[in-house]
């Protein structure tokens, strides 16, 4: 065996030595160190995000199994930026009275689900693929369960740890399926294998496979479990499930649809794409309008915006690539912005729904402007950046597709406007509505206001800086092999 | 003597795999549901051994996506028996609509 193959991996090499270290400190640091191990954490993991970013060796790996790309590479450094963010802000939270028996846990449960994502963004074959999922699945559901007190907490984790089941049994029949009509499970192969061997079972495969990734993205009308995990779970791991999650399945699933399912772009799969878009970011978007609890709220928000980032699948192209990935650096900085501070207020205060938020600016001057930043960014409104990762995400579909396409976008663009209504209700009830017990002026800790402050300004200067989609842009042009069996 | 074919497995395999997602939608006991789920799941590992055997037998991958997909059952039982066992201590009962608070 050739060991200098990984060369190719240093991240997921680095994230388990971070693990190590975490699961070596928890396990024989005596009692009274085990206050520090959040922040011990924070730092390890900062340290392990900053040597992520050195360019490695890239090149196909194992027999083929794995690739490491520019655009893997640029992934999983945006997915190690959002695990920071996620365990910045909680910190204090895994140090409260009911969590800190079992604080470890929660850090290493995490960075095992991200080594997971990792395996699925760089998985090539179906085999490495399914084990990175269930690696990326499994312990989110142990993470769901976390505030074991909790009747909610409970409740999510048995809704996803079923839904993931069952999604998973789907998406293995589809793939099942494609094994018997190729005799392969690597992507490539399988690829130009259908190329010549197109027939109805293949249509049903990638119906299965659809519907079982689907279920992982949350798109409509797989969509059920995402709200109640959501309201159910622990803050910090909604955060997690709403982001992280989300960016790893969409690359996965780009990768999926175009280097296996290429052959049927046109014919298949685009309409079928076509469709959940169109259900995702309508449906999305209605329900979240009459949510009142404000996590449900972001659960239905984040089925809308998968929408969007599927935009980017459908336009089956390079410029579709770069502004998917733009679209998920933008969304993990609004998202958590807006989590960052539900996560705050529910830690001092219990209150989640959007009329405990009357009158806010008054008493929390700076929590209402990080929740308005990330509200504006969300919708899309211009100065932020959500505005450009929305318009990048359309040009990317438009760029040379045909009438269908056009009216997708029209839709989606009628969406936005319609998501600009209960995002700004949320915005009202901070700045305009008045109320006599509003929630008391407090301090939150250090850690939840350096998370909020990088979300912010995040948000802000990834709008201005255009380098950042011009390099996303080169890192997606050099896996334009992918998108070869497209034209 | 009759010969048996591709079709005698895939069909019976695929029948499995309805029983299981009808178990999923109808049971009300979550063992029963867990009990479902595992149906299809072997479903698909019957699926991926038939398939190598009969269409592509100079290779073993399905052999061993069948072999990797049953570790990993075993592994999704596993978390997903712990939840139920949490969600036993609230009503001392496995019923479905004991997990019906959140909603709409």
């Amino acid at each position: 065996m050739d060991y200098s193959q990984f060369l190719m991996m240093p991240q997921e090499i680095g994230l388990l030595a971070t693990f190590l270290l975490v699961f070596l400190y928890d396990t024989f640091m005596p009692a009274k160190c085990q206050k520090g191990l959040p922040l011990f954490t924070a730092a390890a993991f900062a340290l392990y995000t900053a040597f992520s970013f050195i360019p490695c060796c890239t090149g196909i790996a194992f027999a083929g199994m794995f690739e490491q790309s520019q655009a893997t590479w640029a992934m999983k450094g945006i997915l190690n930026i959002g695990t920071f963010l996620v365990i910045l802000q909680a910190v204090k939270w895994t140090n409260s009275d009911f969590v800190s028996v079992r604080r470890g846990e929660f850090y290493e449960l995490i960075m095992l689900t991200l080594f997971g994502m990792f395996l699925m963004v760089s998985a090539r074959n179906f085999l490495l693929f399914y084990i990175g999922l269930e690696t990326a699945s499994l312990p989110l559901a142990a993470l769901a369960a976390f505030e074991k007190n909790h009747y909610e907490s409970r409740e999510a984790a048995a809704k996803y740890i079923f839904t993931a089941i069952f999604s998973s049994a789907i998406m293995l029949l589809g793939v099942s399926f494609v094994y018997g009509l190729s005799g392969s499970l690597n992507f490539a192969t399988i690829g130009e294998v259908l190329v010549s061997k197109q027939s109805a079972l293949l249509i049903v495969a990638v119906a299965f496979v659809i519907a079982g990734v689907g279920f992982k993205l949350s798109l409509v009308p797989f969509h059920n479990w995402t709200a109640d995990v959501y309201q159910g779970a622990p803050t910090a791991v909604t955060s997690y499930l709403s982001v992280i999650s989300k960016g790893a399945a969409a690359f996965a699933f780009l990768v999926i649809l175009t280097q296996v399912f290429g052959a049927v772009y046109a014919d298949v799969w685009k309409w079928m794409l076509y469709a959940v878009i169109v259900l995702t970011i309508t449906i999305g978007n209605l329900f979240a309008v009459r949510q009142r609890n404000l996590k449900r709220f972001l659960a239905f928000s984040s089925i809308s915006q998968a929408g969007y980032i599927m935009l980017g699948v459908i336009a089956a192209n390079t410029l579709g690539m770069a502004s998917m990935m733009y679209y998920v650096v933008v969304y993990i900085f609004s998202n958590l912005a807006a989590f960052g501070v539900i996560a705050a207020i529910e830690r001092k205060t219990g209150k989640v729904t959007t009329d405990d938020y009357n009158g806010l600016f008054k008493t929390n001057p700076w929590l209402s402007f990080t929740m308005m930043v990330a509200m504006f960014s969300l919708a899309g409104i211009p100065p932020f950046a959500g505005f450009f990762s929305k318009f990048f995400v359309f040009a990317g579909a438009l760029h040379g597709a045909d009438v269908a396409i056009y009216v997708l976008v029209l839709i989606a663009l009628i969406n936005t406007i319609i998501s600009l209504y209960y995002y700004l209700l949320v915005v009202k009830a901070m700045f305009i509505r008045q109320d006599e017990c509003a929630i008391p002026t407090f301090k939150s800790h250090w850690t939840e206001k350096a998370g909020m402050i990088i979300c912010v300004m995040g948000i802000v200067l990834l709008g201005i800086a255009s380098c950042v989609y011009t390099s996303l842009v080169d890192f997606a042009s050099a896996s334009d092999a992918l998108f070869q069996l497209i034209r | 003597m009759m010969d048996i074919n591709i079709l005698m497995y895939l069909v019976p395999s695929l029948i499995m795999f309805g029983c299981g997602i009808y178990g999923f939608i109808t049971r009300k006991n979550m063992i029963a549901i867990l009990i479902s789920l595992e149906l299809m799941l072997n479903s698909v590992d019957i699926n991926f051994a038939v398939f190598n055997r009969y269409l592509f037998p100079d290779q073993m991958d399905g052999m061993f996506f069948a072999l990797f997909a049953i570790a990993i059952a075993a592994a999704e039982t596993a978390i997903a028996l712990a939840i139920v066992i949490n969600v036993f201590r609230i009503a001392k009962k496995v019923d479905i609509n004991q997990i019906s608070k959140l909603k709409f």
